[in-house]
């Protein structure tokens, strides 16, 4: 089971934020500064994975990320996901915005945090992977993108 | 009351703010206006309020007024408004709330909406942080969405499904028939949620299990099929038909290895369909890429997870072994964690291994640590020179880490496995010199032990570790133990002659010296000093011509700040003045139990004993 998926950016700063498992609102940000901290002492040339950490609860977990430009992709998991698969997904997940944004970089996450959400909810669902073919998310999010943007122009004359 | 901003903008406002006081000023302005916003009826904006409210809720503060606004956001008509509203359930509220609750009906629902990504947004959200009671409530409508609606709702469903069974373990019984039937679907993410409902099924309910065993020649047919269906565009990824239904159709190592030991027992033909699909998967996966690797990984953990013949189990070992040779160092090190928790098993399979495992130890990488406790597993009688030869390298350039656990594995296996004294000998010596910072007190008794058994070699090893002394006094724990020798061996240190090492001319006055530095150095401990004043004490019994300087060095200490040494410089201050006769008691070797040879005619009450043994590490 994926229990949170953390982005934030070199400065420890977050720009998405997604708990599959409750936590109080103080814990989860303890959650980001700590695992800002273990990921951004980490080289650029050793491993993805990183175990450590005890907030987010027991040693059945690990941190799985990946640094991208300015951003760190954290996903953190429990021994039940395939360590290899989860780094796949994230490849795929960013794959999937830069589709979707069209080059995106992190501003786009900044000023557009509800897509982003809105396109994560297509690949992660529940905390377990649902969809993990690109082609087939961005068409899913394309479908709903028109809804919501008909949904306006209908309700523009009178709002 | 200030107009409601849009989303950037506000973001704007807030990344502007250049100290975090103007940025909280800015939140709490923002956060008002959207309080204000929530009292007002409906309005075009509503759901970009919503929408700033996550966003400040992301930094960090505040939100929960947000929460009732999140349920009348959800009982909108509108798409977009149920989005926003969805999601900030999904944020906002969890079981706890008494809100959650509210949004129970209003998920029902939308179950049942004629549009499909509504439908998708209650399972979303439902999967998320349903509660039992939600679970309870809605649980009737999930199977009816398992059974009878299009793919992208099934598979959402089929999470669902997890979620509700994991929440309440009783309704695993109401969706274990849908579960069987998704398994004929065609649709891959279907077929992943499935396989991922009948895998949390079978954990929870072993009577489950029985019923699905049956099933298992279908999941090797799917897999069968998936392997030889060859390139298949819609389901592929890098040219692996759909690496994640590949990864996930491996259920077993999910499941209790007893129970699939009986039934590879009981249908010797599903085990023939197991062992050959398995294989014929490890052969034929394109392990260029990473999702092949990741396929390739869970066959390996699958065969080693149940119960394989031999045969299998040497192939799953032997891509292990390839695995480590890998570029990517992620692969190397999930190869290293899986063959750390075989090597009890599968002994002799990992050993064939053990050149590729030691070479990592140079790498420069988290996996290193993994390497370190491999290779000390796999130390025998029959490679510990060559090991050892390896691991103490790794010693002298390992991280710091890491140094204390490599020391004592270190010492572990040498005591073991130690061909010779001399070589065990010469191995703790290695260490201590290379680092003796970071071993563990019992060390060096340890040391002294083996030192006084191997009675040969003592002026070899008096002769190494005086040479070890005048290069270093910092470490500690060679300092101590040199220092020991040179008291108990000094003897033959001054002798000079030694087959086993180059003769060196050491004068009294030279051992004397190397004593009196360790003494005066701001470098030594106070359990330090304390063997080197001993051992100088003790060289008084063993020289001729110093006795004078050593007396001098003693009564120095006598006014010593350090209390202990104090003691025993007064202690043996008082045996050159009162006892000078029974001085030549510390002339004899003591033994570890600290057994004083008297000479015969003293009587025992007027004798002082002095154990310098029992008082080294102190």
């Amino acid at each position: 089971m994926i229990k949170a998926i953390l982005i934030f950016n070199n400065h420890g700063k977050p720009r998405l934020i997604r708990f599959y498992q409750y936590f109080a609102e103080d814990l989860q940000q303890q959650i980001i500064r700590e695992t800002f901290h273990l990921v951004s002492k980490r080289d650029d040339n050793v491993c993805n994975f990183l175990e450590g950490g005890s907030l987010i609860g027991g040693s059945d977990y690990k941190l799985i990320y990946r640094h991208y430009a300015t951003l760190y992709f954290v996903f953190c998991v429990d021994s039940s996901e395939s360590e290899l698969g989860i780094l796949d997904l994230i490849q795929v997940f960013v794959e999937t915005l830069d589709k979707c944004f069209e080059n995106v970089c992190e501003l786009d996450l900044i000023f557009h945090m509800d897509k982003v959400h809105y396109i994560l909810q297509e690949v992660v669902m529940g905390g377990m992977v649902l969809e993990t073919n690109m082609n087939e998310i961005v068409a899913q999010v394309e479908v709903q993108t028109r809804m919501e943007k008909s949904e306006v122009k209908l309700s523009r004359p009178s709002g | 009351m200030s107009p409601s901003v849009p989303l950037q903008e506000m973001i704007r406002a807030i990344r502007s703010a250049r100290t975090q006081c103007e940025e909280r000023g800015v939140i709490q302005r923002e956060c008002a206006a959207i309080r204000a916003q929530f009292r007002q009826a409906d309005n075009g904006g509503r759901s970009h309020n919503l929408a700033k409210l996550l966003y400040v809720h992301m930094l960090g503060y505040p939100a929960h007024f947000g929460q009732m606004e999140c349920v009348r956001m959800i009982a909108s008509p509108r798409y977009s408004e149920k989005r926003v509203g969805y999601l900030g359930a999904m944020m906002l509220l969890d079981e706890k709330q008494d809100a959650s609750l509210l949004i129970t009906n209003s998920i029902k629902n939308d179950l049942a909406h004629s549009n499909q990504y509504v439908q998708s947004l209650a399972l979303c959200t439902l999967a998320c942080m349903g509660s039992a009671e939600m679970c309870r409530d809605l649980a009737p409508e999930i199977d009816r969405l398992l059974r009878a609606s299009n793919s992208y709702i099934k598979k959402k469903a089929a999470l669902c499904a997890v979620h509700i069974v994991r929440k309440v373990h009783e309704l695993g019984e109401l969706f274990a028939p849908a579960a069987r039937s998704l398994l004929s679907e065609k649709n891959h993410g279907v077929l992943h949620g499935a396989v991922v409902l009948i895998i949390e099924l079978c954990e929870r309910n072993p009577e489950t299990l029985e019923r699905f065993r049956k099933t298992v020649p279908d999941l090797v047919q799917i897999m069968k099929g998936l392997v030889l269906s060859g390139y298949s565009p819609e389901h592929d990824v890098a040219g692996i038909s759909d690496p994640f239904l590949q990864v996930s159709t491996d259920p077993w190592a999910h499941i209790d290895k007893s129970y699939l030991c009986s039934i590879i027992k009981k249908t010797k033909k599903t085990c023939t369909n197991i062992r050959d699909i398995l294989s014929v998967v490890a052969t034929n996966t394109d392990s260029t890429k990473t999702v092949g690797n990741a396929v390739l990984y869970e066959t390996v953990l699958t065969v080693l997870d149940i119960k394989s013949e031999s045969g299998l189990r040497v192939l799953a070992v032997n891509i292990l072994g390839r695995f480590l040779l890998n570029n990517d160092r992620n692969i190397r090190y999930i190869a290293m964690t899986s063959l750390q928790k075989i090597v009890g098993t599968d002994h002799n399979a990992v050993q064939r291994h053990r050149g590729t495992i030691v070479d990592c130890l140079k790498d420069q990488d988290a996996s290193v640590n993994r390497a370190l406790e491999l290779s000390l597993a796999l130390v025998s009688a029959s490679n510990i020179r060559s090991m050892m030869k390896e691991l103490l390298l790794f010693l002298s350039s390992c991280p710091p880490e890491l140094r204390a656990h490599a020391a004592s594995g270190i010492f572990n296996a040498a005591e073991r496995y130690a061909p010779s004294q001399r070589w065990h000998i010469d191995t703790m010596l290695h260490v201590l010199i290379t680092a003796g910072g970071d071993v563990r007190d019992e060390t060096v008794p340890n040391l002294i032990q083996l030192i006084t058994n191997a009675s040969e070699l003592h002026c070899y090893t008096v002769h190494k570790l005086y040479r070890a002394l005048l290069a270093d006094i910092s470490q500690q724990s060679l300092v101590q133990v040199a220092c020991w020798c040179i008291g108990e061996y000094g003897d033959l240190l001054l002798r000079g002659d030694c087959q086993e090492t180059e003769p060196v001319q050491v004068t009294e006055d030279d051992a004397l010296d190397a004593l009196e530095t360790v003494l005066q150095s701001h470098m030594s401990s106070p359990a330090t000093r304390g063997f080197a004043l001993t051992a100088t004490m003790k060289l008084s019994t063993r020289i001729t011509d110093n006795v004078d300087r050593i007396r001098s060095i003693v009564s120095i200490y006598g006014s010593c700040i350090d209390v202990e040494l104090q003691q025993r410089a007064v202690e043996y201050n008082a045996l050159f003045k009162k006892y000078d006769h029974m001085r030549y008691a510390m002339k004899k070797s003591t033994c570890p139990q600290g057994e004083l040879l008297l000479p015969p005619q003293q009587p025992a009450n007027q004798v002082r004993y002095v154990d310098t043994k029992s008082r080294p590490g102190r």
